[in-house]
């Protein structure tokens, strides 16, 4: 990947809750030091400028409707780099509970007697529509984390969002393990990078970063069945975030 | 992308602002006059259906929490309380007075945060004649700075209360998962401390910008209390009128799906109403912290307002009553300490037990004040404490209609004085002054993307 002088970023977003852009705009400070290495073309969440020229598109959110489809491939047309910017986009994020049920009966169940005139698509990280350069999991992201990434794009070198458990940070931060407190976590399957965020904070890890890529499932599945889940309560802890691994689940589990 | 033109025509006007900026999430304004009738006035809302409702389907009471802050990364401390309240409610769990306390903390700094970056990125540069906060950065520097530093206090108040503002991580069912550090606690006093000069700085900028004019008396809504400016807790009342405990909330207002194709409207005796900080600066002016009241008058905001354009000063007055209040939960905190045993609860009741507690099926209603207003989360469990039906009411919702109504007595009001880009920029302001976010309202129908 080429290194890109001054490049011109722009910010869209699909199906999320805008807070992965919103920990941009926390930045703060560092943001305007950010904001003087490129040149902000497009961030509709905070300017009203509309730049269509862009090199770098950081894309926020699952890709959930036909529109969805289309607008991102254009957007792959016109960007040299696409980033995937939090779990939504990365892993499909929570919008992929939305697929656990039929879609029929997710329209119906919200939308009542009007089910028939919503327009909603399996939810798909972006990846499984047009090709992305670079991954930044979790949610919402780890402000260091983007950091790095951000280093990586404007360098133009790859980043490899680490494939070790969130375990390794638990167990350096010192945490007590959640399975010792009776009990379960996601930290033994999902990638790291987080710090342990969760976990520091008395509560368990709930798989927001996406699996490793060999999270040793039928462990995990052991490990939770020794404390006594039902195979519904594990599929619901493996599919929280990464629905894009429910089939593979539903098979290997069932 | 505004589609408008600059002469005056006070017979026909067409606006189509497709993917309003400086809001959360995607909306359009479409409006039509055709000879001088206007055939057409609609804020439709874009933004991909969530199905969050569909989705808690099936899931245990305890994720509530964690799944529905999701819905939206501006208020997700608030969508987090309402979502621990709900699940209090179905469980009969009654939290301490001590995590109440820190509850109502996390709330109103919550309204700090979000109300600052709603007054300097969203609405100054409107105000300023600019398209964004960026070229402030090099002509209002020292603005902008001090503008940053608001919203770090804010920010910073979500990392030490609950691990990080967005998507809240200790704040559970019950109580919180770990006390915060007293440290942080200390700094995050002297960063209020600090920010009360920022404040009055603020005020000094939003009084010499200039509103625009315009009165339409509504329904306003929101919780009121005998005890406090409500946030937290109280009773749901319209216009200082009768009150309505919010497990009954559906009696009071009914919500239906539009068939043009967009959010589900709430509306009051038959009438849209507006929810917010206007809604509650009216309803509860006299509860206000007497530095809030003070700069309400110097703001000209007098009870009832009826401009909507003035929710962004109201906003501004409960910044400062929200950093007041916050104050004295600081203060009793850092005098008197947390006691951990009235605090701190599991996240989740311990594995070897949940199979074998019978839980009451019961539908328990949580609702709290968040910055955009009212939002209500409804939760059924079954006697396993999965959830069997949720129901989530976002403020943007029940906005919009009353912002639909403000804009059907604007537009004719601006006709033949106002060139249609003019026109344009009042709508699109009168719509950013209800600060909507469009991402939070779930209940959301697909509009043609152009």
């Amino acid at each position: 990947m080429k290194k890109l002088a001054k490049p011109k970023v722009a910010f869209f977003d699909f199906t999320d809750c805008e807070g992965c852009q919103l920990q941009f705009a926390n930045m703060g400070q560092t943001l305007l030091e950010i904001a003087g290495l490129v040149d902000i073309v497009n961030f509709r969440e905070i300017m009203s400028e509309d730049g269509q020229d862009y090199d770098i598109a950081f894309i926020e959110g699952a890709i959930s409707k036909d529109a969805d489809v289309v607008r991102i491939k254009k957007i792959r047309e016109k960007a040299k780099v696409i980033i995937s910017l939090g779990a939504c986009a990365a892993t499909g994020g929570v919008n992929g509970m939305k697929n656990r049920s039929p879609l029929e009966v997710a329209k119906e169940r919200v939308y009542g007697d009007k089910a028939h005139t919503i327009n909603t698509i399996k939810a798909m990280p972006v990846h499984e529509v047009v090709k992305v350069d670079y991954f930044i999991n979790g949610c919402p992201v780890y402000i260091p984390e983007v950091l790095a990434v951000i280093k990586c794009v404007v360098m133009g070198k790859p980043y490899v969002v680490p494939n070790y458990p969130v375990c390794a940070e638990c167990k350096m931060n010192e945490n007590v393990c959640r399975y010792e407190k009776d009990e379960e976590c996601m930290g033994p399957v999902t990638r790291a990078g987080c710090n342990s965020w969760c976990v520091n904070n008395g509560n368990r890890c709930y798989g927001c970063r996406g699996l490793v890529d060999n999270p040793a499932a039928d462990s995990q599945k052991d490990i939770l069945s020794k404390y006594g889940l039902k195979l519904e309560d594990i599929l619901n802890h493996f599919t929280l975030y990464n629905d894009s691994m429910g089939e593979k689940y539903d098979q290997e589990f069932k | 992308m505004t589609k408008s033109s600059s002469k005056i025509d006070s017979k026909n006007v067409k606006i189509d602002v497709h993917y309003l900026t400086r809001v959360e999430g995607h909306g359009n304004i479409v409006v039509d006059v055709k000879e001088g009738k206007l055939t057409k006035c609609e804020f439709q809302v874009i933004e991909s259906p969530r199905f969050f409702e569909s989705m808690l389907v099936g899931r245990y009471i305890w994720e509530a929490q964690h799944i529905t802050s999701r819905i939206c990364g501006i208020c997700a401390c608030g969508h987090s309380l309402a979502s621990i309240k709900a699940g209090e409610d179905a469980l009969g769990i009654k939290p301490s007075e001590e995590t109440i306390m820190l509850r109502k903390l996390l709330l109103y700094t919550e309204q700090l945060d979000s109300h600052i970056l709603h007054i300097y990125i969203l609405v100054a540069p409107d105000l300023l004649g600019v398209k964004s906060i960026m070229p402030l950065v090099k002509t209002h520097r020292p603005v902008i700075d001090m503008a940053i530093r608001m919203k770090r206090m804010g920010d910073y108040a979500g990392e030490v209360l609950a691990g990080r503002h967005i998507h809240p991580i200790s704040y559970v069912i019950g109580g919180l998962t770990q006390l915060p550090a007293s440290e942080n606690l200390e700094k995050l006093y002297k960063m209020m401390l600090d920010c009360r000069k920022d404040g009055e700085e603020t005020v000094k900028i939003i009084k010499k910008l200039k509103f625009p004019e315009f009165q339409r008396p509504t329904q306003y809504m929101s919780l009121t209390s005998e005890e406090e400016y409500a946030f937290y807790d109280g009773d749901l009342t319209v216009n200082n009128g009768k009150k309505t405990k919010v497990s009954d909330y559906k009696k009071l207002f009914t919500e239906t799906v539009l068939d043009y194709s967009r959010a589900k409207i709430a509306k009051i005796n038959g009438k849209p109403y507006a929810v917010g900080a206007l809604s509650r600066f009216n309803n509860n002016y006299d509860k206000l912290h007497k530095k809030a009241k003070a700069v309400a008058a110097e703001l000209d905001l007098k009870a009832p307002c009826h401009n909507p354009y003035l929710n962004t000063a109201a906003q501004l007055v409960e910044w400062v009553h929200c950093l007041e209040e916050s104050i004295v939960i600081m203060e009793k905190i850092l005098k008197n300490g947390l006691d951990e045993k009235k605090i701190v609860v599991s996240s989740w009741p311990k594995r070897s037990e949940i199979d074998k507690i019978k839980y009451k099926p019961n539908t328990g209603v949580g609702c709290v004040e968040v910055p955009r207003g009212s939002l209500f989360h409804e939760y059924t469990i079954d006697d396993t404490a999965h959830i069997t039906a949720a129901n989530c009411v976002i403020p943007t919702n029940q906005n919009m209609g009353n912002l639909e109504e403000d804009m059907r007595k604007l537009v004719p009001e601006l006709l033949g004085k106002k060139t249609q880009e003019a026109i344009t920029l009042d709508l699109e302001m009168l719509a950013r002054a209800y600060d909507p976010c469009i991402s939070c309202a779930t209940h959301l129908l697909d509009v043609k993307f152009i």
